[in-house]
């Protein structure tokens, strides 16, 4: 029942199909300075933003590949082959009657004007490299909200956006964050002025289109003091047999007392590559909390960090991930204590199933200077059957003895038992098995907005689907 | 019409696990309306009794029938049987965390009796009426299913859903262990409330009468190794507490 209803509400990777192409500009396959500094030429950036983005380009030319994580599945990425920008519609709309209809349709199916006008305060819609839809409460943009695709951000508050652009995430702090800074396009940008509150949460949809594209948003959130806001995000493709890269930077600044939320729910379809750096940094008594899902992709590493850079501030990494055939999630997150009563916790959960590989990988330090630290991490995770995989890479570095550290983790399988008891109470195989699922991922989804839990519960049903021979 | 086959017979059964025989040719009949009690010590193959009539994957039946109503039980996985009217409450109930008791509840009613009956306002009244009368808290339907319940309010529990599954048959493995003589009383309420008067058949698994003095059975087997060796009415649950089984394994090996 369960299942039949899923596949109803879903589809089978229900944002598998793909709309015809119409690109009004379309790069040729492959990176170079001149494509760097076409791209921005395009957008008619500043001088400062084409100086940096072919600093990173070269950045990111000379820089190797990572020596850890899935290797093999990183060297298959061929950068020659991929399309690093490709624009589909020539504006970003304020009313969806006005963007292009083919566009407007995939955001129709994928439920996003309904939610909009349900219970959401703002939403960006990106389709391929740029934002096509953006809306914001009015009663937000009087109390001086500014909620803008990215690309805007830079034409409207070039001043705002230079004083924290690259200030959370260095071009050169990774190969893929020094690719995203050369090619970047689209993205959020968000300030929430001194003391206000967005009580609904915002949302973001990135979709991918086009075969062999490359998708590379930027986004920037600055909460000012005392302010709050809940950002969320969703992400599909269309299945094809060539792989499609998505490499985001997200940087995030809580100022003093400010708390910012970002969620994720991530299902690309299993040809797309994921390999995003999120970070944030917490100034006092100030909280972050990354909430991140990881259902989709070939291969996700991501690792939500928080810098903890004032007094009695607080970081949350909470994440789920689902590895099935083919995939791997390689997910976790980064914590580092710079300032005294600081707190963390990060609670992870991984199910693996159809020989799919999910790894935790964590990093959690506390500098000399930093007193009466707490630290709490949990990972979990869940094997389906015994081809799949699971591994933890854990790491503490407490260099101050005050801190209070404490770490969990378990692995454990579906019992036969557990799953005799649920038949007995009339569900079939796959549904107790989707019901223990979704237990699992409870402490996950009562974070997430009701719609996305939803979402994310029915998904699960559909992956348990014919899992059980 | 199905209305005078007993609500479970069980004839000749033979069943094991792994090559190793545990049931020998048992015979059971349970009439519409009636209460039986099976009691043996431990290893008897009471639980097996349970589990195969359940369809528990790990036992293999080698030969015999069980029906319900009827129809033929062994050919149907344990969710058809659940959904045709079998009710098993376990000796051990199984955790499921993250599955809150509520939400678990609504789908098991609405798997086995139907959405519509989920969803009435009914329903809400029997899950209230039932809960007050098994002295259970309202917040208990936040919780875990068997997540951290203890012994008693797991038991609670089943009786819970047997209350609101209506099944025609009702199993009770072993219901009364790691109960004290309330929590006795309350979960006999409950089984009685669920059975008496109704169509429906329940067999009570147990090694002591203890239950059966707040559950009147109609009828008492004493299972020994895989046979069903001696079935009398309620007294012959007070004599075994008083004998003990040893006069009944000399019976039976004398009789073998």
């Amino acid at each position: 029942m369960a299942a039949t209803e899923a596949r109803e509400a879903v589809g089978e990777y229900k944002s598998g199909w793909h709309d015809p192409e119409n690109a009004t500009i379309r790069f040729d396959f492959g990176l170079s300075e001149q494509v760097v500094r076409d791209i921005s030429a395009l957008k008619n950036e500043p001088e400062w933003m084409t100086e940096i983005r072919v600093k990173a380009f070269h950045h990111f030319d000379n820089r190797p590949m990572p020596t850890w994580g899935n290797m093999s599945m990183l060297e298959e990425i061929d950068f020659d082959k991929v399309c690093y920008y490709l624009r589909s519609s020539d504006a970003t709309e304020k009313d969806w009657e006005d963007v292009p209809e083919d566009i407007r349709n995939t955001f129709d199916k994928l439920g996003i004007p309904e939610a909009e006008q349900k219970w959401l305060s703002g939403v960006t819609a990106q389709y391929e490299s740029e934002a096509v839809y953006h809306s914001i409460r009015e009663d937000l943009e009087q109390q001086g909200v500014i909620f803008l695709d990215m690309d805007s951000g830079l034409r409207e508050y070039p001043e705002l956006v230079k004083k924290w652009f690259c200030s959370v995430v260095p071009y050169q702090d990774n190969k893929f964050s020094a690719l995203n800074t050369a090619v970047w396009s689209g993205g959020s940008f968000i300030y929430v002025p001194k003391g206000v509150h967005v009580e609904l949460p915002v949302q973001a949809y990135f979709r991918i289109n086009a075969k062999n594209m490359g998708q590379f948003e930027r986004t920037l959130i600055i909460a000012d003091e005392g302010s709050s806001i809940h950002y969320v995000e969703g992400c599909t493709a269309p299945t094809y047999s060539t792989d499609s890269l998505h490499s985001a930077v997200v940087e995030l600044i809580a100022l003093p007392g400010a708390h910012i939320r970002y969620s994720t729910v991530q299902n690309w379809s299993t040809n797309v590559y994921n390999l995003v750096t999120k970070r944030g940094i917490a100034h006092e008594n100030a909280k972050i909390e990354w909430v991140d899902g990881n259902i989709g992709s070939k291969l996700t590493m991501k690792y939500p960090a928080v810098i903890l850079k004032g007094e009695g501030s607080h970081a949350e990494v909470i994440s789920v991930a689902y590895s099935g055939k083919g995939q791997h999630q390689d997910a976790g997150a980064k914590i580092h204590h710079l300032a005294s009563n600081t707190t963390s916790k990060i609670l992870s959960k991984s199910i693996s199933k159809d020989g799919g590989r999910g790894s935790y990988r964590g990093m959690v330090s506390v500098s000399p200077k930093a007193e009466n630290c707490k630290l709490n991490v949990v990972c979990d995770a869940l094997i389906l059957d015994d081809g799949s995989r699971s591994d933890t890479y854990p790491t503490m570095e407490v260099a101050n003895p005050s801190a209070r550290c404490e770490h969990e983790a378990s692995v454990s399988k579906v019992s036969d038992e557990q799953l005799f008891y649920l038949m007995s109470r009339g569900h079939s195989e796959e549904e107790a098995l989707a019901m223990i699922v979704n237990g699992f991922f409870e402490p996950f989804t009562r974070e997430l907005p009701m719609e996305y839990a939803v979402e994310l519960n029915k998904l699960m049903a559909l992956e348990m689907e014919g899992s059980i021979g | 019409m199905a209305s005078d086959k007993p609500v479970l017979e069980i004839s000749n059964l033979h069943a094991g696990i792994d090559d190793t025989p545990i049931l020998r040719g048992i015979n059971l009949e349970i009439p519409a309306g009636e209460i039986h009690a099976i009691m043996g010590r431990n290893g008897s193959g009471k639980t097996t009794t349970a589990n195969i009539i359940m369809g528990h994957p790990d036992f293999d039946v080698t030969d015999g029938t069980v029906e319900l109503d009827g129809g033929d039980l062994l050919e149907m996985e344990p969710w058809e049987r659940a959904r045709e009217g079998v009710f098993l409450s376990f000796q051990y109930p199984q955790a499921v965390p993250g599955l809150q008791v509520g939400n678990f509840l609504r789908k098991t009613v609405a798997a086995i009796r139907g959405e519509d009956v989920a969803k009435g306002a009914e329903f809400r009244k029997t899950l209230k009426d039932a809960m007050t009368e098994l002295d259970i808290d309202r917040s208990f339907l936040g919780r875990y299913v068997n997540d951290g319940f203890s012994g008693g309010e797991k038991k609670r529990f089943e009786i819970l859903q047997l209350m609101l599954l209506q099944p025609k048959l009702a199993i009770l493995d072993e219901t009364d262990s790691g109960l004290d003589i309330d929590g006795i009383r309350t979960v006999a309420k409950g089984i009685n409330a669920a059975v008496r008067g109704t169509d429906s058949g329940a067999l009570i698994i147990t090694h002591y009468s203890r239950i059966l003095e707040h559950v009147q059975p109609d009828k008492v087997h004493v299972l020994i190794k895989g046979r069903i060796v001696k079935s009398g009415g309620p007294e012959l649950a007070l004599e075994l507490e008083e004998r003990g089984y040893e006069w009944l394994e000399t019976e039976a090996e004398n009789s073998a």
